[in-house]
């Protein structure tokens, strides 16, 4: 046994020891539907960002060889429009979920949108990024962030920002025909440009910022399996959201946001996901780099 | 009076026959009744001589035989001579009494010297000289005192009677053809069934040649005489006193001047056209076919100077485009007389001599140029022809079929062949890609005989470099020659910015094989021809063809997929035009259609797509430029600024992770647990 364990990555000894140490019960982050969102956010957005990345540097080999192993440009511009409808699905439902929400939690869209767990950026948000900025530099504490830091709000609304963007010029190239009834045909070139620099921009910012945020920080190393799991340890949002869990307490309503964790098997698959999704992310930056630096013409 | 005419001739002609036994018949009837006639006219010359030449019965006794001394006063005053009376001839009866001594043979030669003298040298004369008592005078075939002139169909000699006063002597079985070395037979038979004597004699063309046509009147001589009208050498000259156009009916077989300049080489008119038989068809006959198999049938002839096989496979030759002509009309140095008639030849043979105008095209030709330069790798017309076998190019069998074409060229042109190494021109593996050609696969694959092989497009003898001017693969002419086929192709390109005459450009302009390439012509439709045309184009269009792979239609062929549209989908491909030419397929008028071909329901809004737009061109496209910027503004701001949080947050974040794990130590050491190893591991 002992030479077993010496064997262990430190991340799985890690694992086998919070399932035999961590108390049971974990915090709530996530509901399931959010779970299962960002899980079809992750598939289609790297869908997306493959195949609308093998045109946008078609001048790469590696371009022509993901194309054909796509089954060909037309294939490829198909899969491309399927993740396509996908994204707006999670987009939409995402819509109408939050306004589940504001009947069921809230009663107002007032209340939601400017309640403790509002998504939307406020004065609180700015002194926690100037907290936070001093405390990078030596020159103060962590800040005590709450249910959403501001960089989670800003990943947030990129989102926004990106579905109405990429989306639109996206649906003009999509109907090209359509679209040129009653704008000009140059407004296609255009939509080009902001379409694939656009899509450069959200898959370099979720492969590289994103992720160092949320999952490479070294405390997190290598992952944050939070959004899959929807379970936080209590320790963590004790460490990570003290604002939240202090007013949780306070409350009382922590308990009622309690519930076991995952088996680790369950454990296990998420993290074999999460692996796979990391390391198509990784590729596609590395491909990026190469083909800005390298290969662009 | 033609009708006339024409009765009188037939008369004369049946009549013609029995000429010389008439005469004779005449003569001895005359003589019975001798003396009848009395000298009564004394005013016409000679008046006095009839007195007593009239009579029939007037003979004499020479040599022991009896001979009429009777002469026809009306006809003698109608001949040619009639005019100068008896001792006009008989100069030496002038003043003697009567009756005379036998007068002494009469001199035609005192007025008609030039003919004497002909005849002298005449084999005639000659056996005259020698007391030959076979030998013919004047007499024999003029007559005596009944000479008309020759046109006069009286006249012994008419034309249409020369065959029979010949034939007195050179018919079959009379003592000259018995007695004498005279090297035709059946001369009068033959003659009067050949196209000569049919016209002349059943005809009645009185211009047709008679045996003095050809033989001349006086200056008969045999045919080994170099003097001879019959000569070999003078044959043609002969001949062509009537055959004056025989050149032109022979250009494409023989080159006429060559007959007077070059007699020798040349078959002689009589090598085809057998003396005496002469017929209008070609003749099957060998001046000695056989005699030449006599030796070149045995399989083991050899030639001695270098052992070379000299066999001639009868077979072959016989299968051949040349079964028809005699060994001696190739071989033309051949002597007849001698026992070995090759051993005159000192040349090869000649084949320009019948094949002219290909021996000019060849002669033009790289291949002749070096053959005149005694180049050792020059072909000749037997490298690709054969010899004795030569077959057409529309025998399947032949090296010049065209399906065996690519393999006749090939045995110089393929790669490492002896052409191939001297080649300092840019094109490569010419076999091997034509075989991979749209040609190649069309002909030698496919069998289509009509496909383009070597040939079609640098012809079979006027091969030229393309380089040269005058060569059917010379730029210029490139379109011309692909248009032999694809006429309907030529007719658009010419009409479009890429011919001379439209675009009126100083640069050099692309034709057919500029994107088509020479040997390695693909099918249009197949990716690799789509997806190589931008480079072809782009070799003159460089700036727009790069911008071409800035948009969809570009990024999709560089990915490799043909589907997208190529250059020539849009601009045409062979009538092509510049945008602003209303005729253009992207002329505001045509552009949407164009655009039709693929995006259905395509407006001219849509059209206004930019398909060779580049962001990196501010005056052109501004546009563009600037969004382009713009967006990549925002994204260097954006990464700058996540970037620098990122980079700023990890010392902290190292700070946190060595905090937590010195915490979680702390934990596992509560819990007993001895992890110093794992401990270190974790710190590293």
């Amino acid at each position: 046994m002992p030479k077993a364990e010496v064997l262990e990555s430190p991340s799985v000894r890690r694992a086998r020891m919070s399932n035999a140490a961590v108390p049971e019960r974990q915090f709530i982050r996530f509901t399931r539907l959010q779970r299962i969102l960002h899980i079809c956010m992750i598939v289609s957005f790297i869908t997306l960002a493959l195949t609308g990345l093998t045109l946008k540097f078609s001048y790469t080999k590696w371009a022509a060889v993901l194309s054909h192993l796509l089954g060909g440009f037309e294939s490829a511009g198909n899969i491309h429009r399927s993740a396509a409808i996908v994204m707006f699905g999670v987009f939409l439902t995402h819509l109408v979920d939050l306004y589940r929400l504001k009947r069921r939690v809230h009663g107002s869209w007032r209340a939601l949108l400017l309640g403790p767990s509002s998504m939307l950026p406020t004065r609180r948000d700015f002194t926690e990024f100037v907290g936070t900025l001093k405390w990078f530099v030596g020159m103060g504490k962590r800040p005590a962030y709450g249910r959403w830091t501001y960089w989670e709000k800003f990943d947030y609304f990129a989102v926004f920002w990106g579905i109405a963007v990429i989306g639109s010029t996206g649906l003009t190239l999509w109907f090209p025909v359509f679209f040129t009834r009653f704008l000009p045909g140059s407004f296609l070139n255009i939509a080009t440009i902001i379409h694939s620099d656009e899509a450069l921009l959200a898959t370099g910012f979720i492969f590289t910022v994103h992720f160092f945020n949320t999952h490479l920080r070294p405390e997190k190393f290598p992952m944050d399996i939070t959004v899959f799991t929807g379970r936080m340890p209590l320790e963590e949002l004790q460490r990570d959201k003290p604002r939240e869990y202090e007013a949780l307490v306070a409350s009382g309503q922590l308990e009622q946001k309690m519930e076991e964790a995952y088996p680790p098997i369950v454990i296990r698959a998420i993290r074999a996901f999460a692996w796979v999704a990391l390391a198509l992310g990784f590729g596609i930056v590395l491909w990026i780099i190469y083909a800005m630096l390298f290969a662009y013409r | 009076m033609a009708e006339n005419k024409v009765v009188r001739w037939n008369s004369n002609a049946r009549l013609g026959i029995f000429v010389a036994p008439i005469l004779v018949i005449t003569l001895s009837l005359l003589f019975s009744e001798s003396g009848r006639a009395t000298g009564a006219e004394a005013d016409p010359p000679g008046a006095e001589c009839l007195a007593c030449h009239g009579e029939k019965s007037l003979t004499t006794t020479r040599a022991g035989r009896t001979i009429s001394l009777y002469v026809d006063g009306k006809k003698f005053a109608t001949s040619v001579h009639g005019s100068f009376g008896c001792t006009g001839c008989h100069a030496d009866l002038e003043g003697k009494d009567l009756p005379h001594d036998t007068p002494a043979p009469v001199k035609c030669g005192t007025c008609h010297s030039t003919e004497q003298e002909q005849h002298a040298r005449s084999l005639h004369g000659k056996a005259v000289a020698r007391g030959d008592p076979l030998a013919p005078r004047c007499i024999n075939c003029h007559g005596n005192h009944d000479i008309y002139p020759v046109k006069d169909p009286r006249s012994a000699v008419a034309p249409l009677k020369v065959p029979f006063v010949c034939g007195q002597c050179h018919r079959e079985g009379t003592p000259v053809s018995r007695n004498r070395p005279i090297a035709q037979d059946n001369i009068l038979e033959n003659y009067s069934e050949s196209i000569h004597g049919e016209a002349l004699l059943k005809k009645g063309l009185s211009v047709a040649p008679t045996c003095a046509t050809c033989h001349t009147p006086h200056l008969i001589l045999p045919h080994t005489d170099p003097a001879s009208s019959i000569n070999r050498r003078n044959i043609a000259a002969t001949c062509t006193k009537c055959h004056s156009q025989i050149e032109t009916v022979h250009r494409k077989i023989i080159r006429g001047a060559l007959w007077e300049k070059e007699a020798n080489v040349l078959p002689a008119c009589v090598d085809c056209h057998q003396p005496h038989k002469i017929r209008n068809v070609f003749y099957t006959q060998g001046m000695a076919d056989a005699d030449c198999m006599h030796c070149h049938a045995d399989e083991k002839l050899r030639r001695t100077r270098d052992g070379q096989s000299m066999f001639i496979n009868v077979g072959e030759v016989s299968h051949s485009r040349h079964s028809k002509v005699a060994c001696s009309q190739c071989h033309s140095e051949v002597n007849a007389s001698r026992v070995r008639p090759c051993e005159t030849i000192t040349r090869g043979v000649d084949c320009t001599s019948c094949h002219d105008e290909i021996g000019k095209q060849y002669i033009s030709s790289t291949h002749g140029q070096l053959n005149s330069k005694n180049d050792p790798n020059a072909p000749t017309c037997k490298e690709c022809h054969g010899t004795h076998g030569v077959l057409g190019k529309h025998d399947p069998q032949s090296a010049t079929f065209p399906t065996n074409v690519p393999g006749l060229c090939a045995r110089c042109h393929r790669e490492g062949q002896k052409a191939a190494i001297r080649y300092v021109g840019r094109q490569h593996e010419i076999i091997a890609n034509y075989t991979e050609s749209i040609h190649g696969k069309g002909l030698l694959k496919a069998g289509l005989t009509v496909t383009a092989t070597c040939t079609s497009c640098h012809t079979a003898h006027r091969v030229l470099p393309r380089t040269d001017p005058a060569s059917t693969v010379n730029a210029a002419n490139v379109p011309a020659t692909c248009g032999q086929c694809h006429h309907g192709i030529e007719e658009q390109f010419e009409n479009s910015i890429h011919a001379k005459r439209i675009s009126g450009s100083a640069k050099e302009l692309p034709v057919c094989n500029d994107c088509h390439t020479a040997h390695a012509i693909r099918r249009t439709d197949e990716d690799g021809f789509r997806l190589d045309i931008m480079q072809t184009c782009g070799r003159c269009h460089s700036e727009i063809a790069k911008t071409y792979f800035d948009t969809y239609h570009g990024k999709v062929s560089k990915l490799g997929y043909a589907k997208t549209a190529k250059c020539y989908d849009c601009h045409g491909a062979h009538d092509v035009l510049a945008v602003t030419d209303p005729r253009s397929h992207l002329s505001r008028a045509n552009v949407a259609v164009t655009c039709q071909k693929c995006h259905v329901g395509a407006t001219r809004r849509f059209a206004g797509y930019l398909t060779h737009a580049t962001h990196h061109d501010p005056r052109k496209y501004p546009f563009l430029f600037y969004t382009f910027w713009g967006m990549t503004a925002l994204l260097l701001g954006t990464f700058v600024i996540g970037g620098l949080h990122t980079l700023l947050w990890l010392p902290r974040a190292f700070q946190m992770r060595r905090e937590l794990r010195a915490a979680e130590e702390k934990a596992s050491t509560e819990l007993g647990e001895s992890v110093d190893k794992e401990d270190s591991d974790a710190q590293s």
